[in-house]
């Protein structure tokens, strides 16, 4: 049933053979291999580590108790000075996020509100565990749902399918599938000193086993071939149509870079399905700031990046769906210091083509404490594997069965309406 | 106040007896199972009790017996340290300073508003940082006392503090040296508090603001709790999340712990308020301030504490010392560091057994690890996947390079994804596989390997040897490593040893 193992090893003997005697191993016979593939819809998951406090990015301004509640950190509603951007006459988006605003307009950003976890702990590590591995209040499934969902693609095993930025591969991608990971957005296709000849041959040898080393590194191998492919012929071709697209501005580092970056890399290579970003620094315990402040500088590069990726996209950004989700929200009151400590619900984003935007979708239950959970933080009226399930298997055509390999014990019930347009 | 702190500090003279650092029992001699005594296990205690041998170490371990090693690794100061060292080290005037000295100079360069005096400033924070940095590599590299070493990382991760939070760029490098290496080898009680008691600490994790509900600042502005401090004091650094705690107990923790804080500018000359200081270095910049505690009664964990004031803090850090499930949580903890990524739950029982009958003192728990038959199984040696720092290291060790820069190191354990300091979340770097075993990392610690063994890491003078690798690692080597070795030239052996299966894991 799964010749890929076959077929990986076949692949790089071939890229080898062509690499002997270049300083790169440039893997024209990917690039090939690649087109094989379908042009197919893409996923990209980013993960707010550190809980964001979803009650200010998309601010129930209509509701005095979040008034009452937040003397100093409440942001101001739509009109005031950093007051909130009007969505639909109840909810507000944080100002630091305008650059979404088009998206918004435009029918492709919506937001699940009041959505996160049932599991009840406030532990970031043990919270977010449960929302890669998709079991929550379940630690032990090894692997992560986005892994699993690569497994249920149709097409070639190949590790240049998901790609996760950042040094480590995350919960949600690890598993059995192969992924690559890309440490660093700056030397992209540059050449590292195992490309070296010789140095290459011979690693290739020690690792052509089936071990988890092995793997790793004929992944590396392959995925490094891809970007290096990749980055020459957006030299060649791409260039100038991408000058065009980032409209000259050069952008500042950070997220907002590193998402540009990917748009390019995925509207060049549509064999890129799967992509993963984590960004830390949403943990305000103290003095977070209202429409101005610590999390408006921490918002704002995130809604610049989103919009990068969504404008670097291009035509890609039709078939590309985007989320944004953290691992629970932060409590309704603000804290002693100008803060929030861990709470509960949250708000989940979504962004792309066809998603049924300009709604805030969810069940708002409400901010009176009687409505809280444990008479303190927003309540969780949707499941998050409720969004996820059956908005990413729809999204990426597959069978509805898939759900339930995401997410195993996903409780019935479902989102009131599509979340995405026919 | 003055008066006040002083009887405090009388008050604690009890608790401080018998306490102090570095203290540990006599040291019987080491009962180990007779396959430590071979040259396998000379490079196991090697591998896992230090950062790796150097060129032709573990024959001369094994000739001075496993376990005489062993017992002098535990009882560091019986241990001098090698003059390479102490050079390196004097290259580095920071990292004499103590938390108190760095703040003030930190200070007094930021009154400075001028581009000139901003840029010096950052100098200063650079140089701080760089040097600690550096420190800690030079130690892993070159101290004899390397169980000492791998502890003081260990135990830095476990009470993680982030370079990247405001002032704690000036003090995470003092954070190693006052709060945790001089209490690797003592009570865990001691090494909690003198983490709960650094700024750096304070800051990261945000007590230093948490004030009882109604409090004012002395700007009149109104204040309250902070749970931040409590929840992770629990969670990470003794009960653990399993741990049976409730979000009531970490509400009244952090009741229990509002007031502690730094010193307000203004009281920052030398030390006035010190209550009970049970760790070596006096001076905390550390504070209580009474005004922002909660004097209410509170009920934690079972306990019911009367609101007395700084002792709450003392009470509930005994409390949480003492609890069974931090002795587990903590047994498994260094059970999975030091054996193996699913460590034998027959091992960590053990463990946490002894860690409750000493008293929490971690050189018997140690010990018991050591001693313990399941430390020195074939399932275990040679099966722990080193992390980048450890690769990185070890290699150094192995080669007996000492980089004239340590950027390129650095800068790999940056690209790693395990910048020293680097982390920002408080549960640390994972010690397992799973989290640094990945594509790109292959890609990086190989050429990392190819720079090393082929002589062209950061101005490197020395030549490495592939008769010197082969003496640090298993007589047998995997077959794939032989067949790489057998296919390719000398100049290319070194490389591919560096490289190999074999000496990515300990």
């Amino acid at each position: 049933m799964n010749p890929a193992p076959m077929q990986r090893r076949a692949f790089l003997a071939s890229s080898l053979a062509l690499a002997s005697g270049l300083a790169l191993p440039i893997g024209r016979a990917g690039w090939f291999a690649r087109a094989a593939e379908p042009d197919g819809k893409r996923l990209i998951v980013i993960f707010l580590r550190g809980a964001v406090d979803g009650l200010n990015v998309v601010v129930p301004y209509g509701d005095d108790v979040y008034y009452n509640a937040r003397s100093s950190i409440a942001v101001q509603p739509p009109g005031r000075e950093h007051g909130a951007i009007n969505l639909d006459g109840h909810f507000g988006l944080h100002p630091a996020l305008a650059a979404l605003l088009p998206r918004w307009q435009g029918g492709q950003l919506a937001f699940v509100h009041a959505s996160g976890s049932p599991d009840p702990t406030r532990s970031h590590f043990d919270a977010q565990l449960y929302m890669e591995n998709g079991t929550p209040g379940r630690g032990a499934l090894p692997d992560g749902w986005m892994n699993r969902l690569l497994g249920a693609l149709p097409g070639p095993r190949s590790a240049g399918r998901a790609i996760a930025f950042g040094p480590q591969v995350p919960r949600i991608l690890a598993g059995s599938q192969p992924v690559a990971n890309l440490s660093s957005g700056n030397d992209i296709g540059k050449p590292l000193a195992i490309d070296r000849p010789g140095v290459s041959q011979a690693f290739a040898s020690l690792y052509d086993g089936n071990d988890a080393m092995s793997k790793a590194f004929q992944d590396s191998v392959q995925s490094r071939q891809q970007m290096q492919a990749d980055a020459e012929s957006m030299a060649a071709g791409g260039g100038a149509e991408q000058m065009a697209a980032d409209n000259g501005a050069p952008l500042p580092n950070g997220f907002p870079s590193d998402a540009a970056k990917l748009a390019r890399m995925m509207r060049q290579d549509p064999s890129i399905r799967l992509a993963f970003f984590a960004l830390g620094g949403w943990d305000t315990h103290i003095r977070q700031g209202n429409g101005e402040g610590q999390l408006a500088n921490r918002l704002r590069p995130l809604g610049d990046g989103l919009a990068a990726l969504a404008g670097g996209l291009g035509p890609a950004f039709d078939d590309s769906l985007i989320v944004v989700m953290s691992e629970f929200g932060r409590t309704v009151h603000e804290n002693g210091n100008g803060g929030t400590d861990h709470g509960h619900g949250n708000v989940l984003w979504l962004l792309g083509g066809k998603v049924a935007g300009g709604r805030v979708y969810g069940k708002w239950p409400g901010l009176r404490p009687d409505q809280l959970y444990q008479e303190r933080d927003l309540a969780v009226t949707t499941d998050f594997r409720l969004i996820l399930g059956p908005t990413v298997t729809r999204h990426l055509s597959l069978p509805d069965q898939t759900i339930a390999t995401l997410f195993p014990g996903i409780p019935a019930g479902s989102v009131s309406s599509s979340l995405l347009r026919a | 106040m003055m008066i006040k702190a002083a009887v405090l500090v009388l008050l604690m003279l009890p608790v401080l007896s018998g306490l102090r650092a570095g203290e540990s029992p006599p040291l019987a001699p080491l009962t180990l199972p007779p396959e430590a005594e071979t040259t396998m296990g000379a490079l196991h205690a090697l591998d896992r009790l230090g950062f790796g041998p150097r060129p032709y170490e573990v024959e001369q371990v094994r000739q001075m017996g496993v376990s005489r090693w062993i017992a002098r690794q535990l009882n560091p100061a019986s241990i001098p340290e090698p003059e390479a060292l102490s050079l390196q080290l004097a290259a580095l005037p920071t990292l004499t300073e103590s938390n108190v000295e760095l703040y003030r100079r930190q200070m007094m360069l930021n009154r400075d508003k001028s581009d000139s005096g901003q840029e010096a400033k950052k100098d200063f924070d650079r140089t701080v940082l760089q040097e600690a940095a550096t420190a800690r590599i030079d130690r892993a590299l070159l101290s004899d006392r390397q169980l000492q070493e791998v502890l003081v990382g260990f135990w830095f991760n476990h009470f993680n503090v982030f370079r990247g939070k405001g002032l704690d760029h000036v003090w995470v490098g003092s954070f190693e040296s006052e709060s945790i290496r001089p209490y690797v080898f003592g009570r865990f009680r001691t090494l909690l508090e003198a983490t709960a008691r650094h700024p750096a600490m304070l800051f990261y994790l945000d007590n230093w603001q948490n004030s009882a509900p109604g409090s004012h600042s002395r700007q009149g502005k109104e204040l309250g709790l902070n749970e931040n401090y409590a929840r992770e004091l629990m969670e990470l650094h003794t009960l653990g999340v399993d741990g049976g705690y409730s979000q009531q107990d970490v509400t009244e923790l952090a009741r229990i712990l509002t007031g502690w804080g730094l010193r307000d500018r203004a009281e920052r000359g030398p030390s006035r308020l010190n209550h009970g200081s049970m760790v070596q270095e006096a001076d905390y910049s550390l504070a209580f301030d009474p005004s922002r505690h909660d004097f209410g009664e509170k009920h934690f964990l079972g306990h019911v504490i009367k609101g007395e004031g700084w002792r709450e803090f003392e009470l509930a850090l005994d409390i949480l010392a003492a609890h069974p499930a931090t002795a587990h949580h903590l047994s498994f903890q260094l059970a999975q560091y030091f054996v193996a990524d699913q460590p034998d739950p027959r091992l960590v029982d053990k463990m946490a057994e002894s860690f409750l009958k000493s008293g929490g003192n971690l050189t018997v728990v140690m010990r018991t690890m050591i001693e313990s038959p399941l430390f020195w199984s074939p399932q275990v040696i040679g099966h722990k996947f080193k992390t980048p720092f450890e690769y990185a290291v070890s290699a150094l060790r192995a080669s007996n390079v000492t980089p004239a820069r340590m950027q390129p190191v650095l800068g790999l354990l940056g690209q790693l994804g395990q910048p020293i300091y680097g982390i920002e979340t408080p549960d640390g770097y994972k010690q397992v596989e799973s989290a640094w075993l990945n594509p790109d990392a292959m890609a990086r610690r190989l050429s990392f390997a190819t720079m090393l063994g082929g002589g062209r890491l950061a101005d490197q003078t020395v030549t490495v040897s592939d008769a010197a690798l082969r003496s640090v690692l298993p007589y047998t080597l995997s077959p794939q490593t032989e067949r790489a070795l057998g296919e390719n030239d000398a100049k290319l052996r070194p490389i591919i040893l560096l490289g190999s299966p074999d000496f990515m894991h300990r």
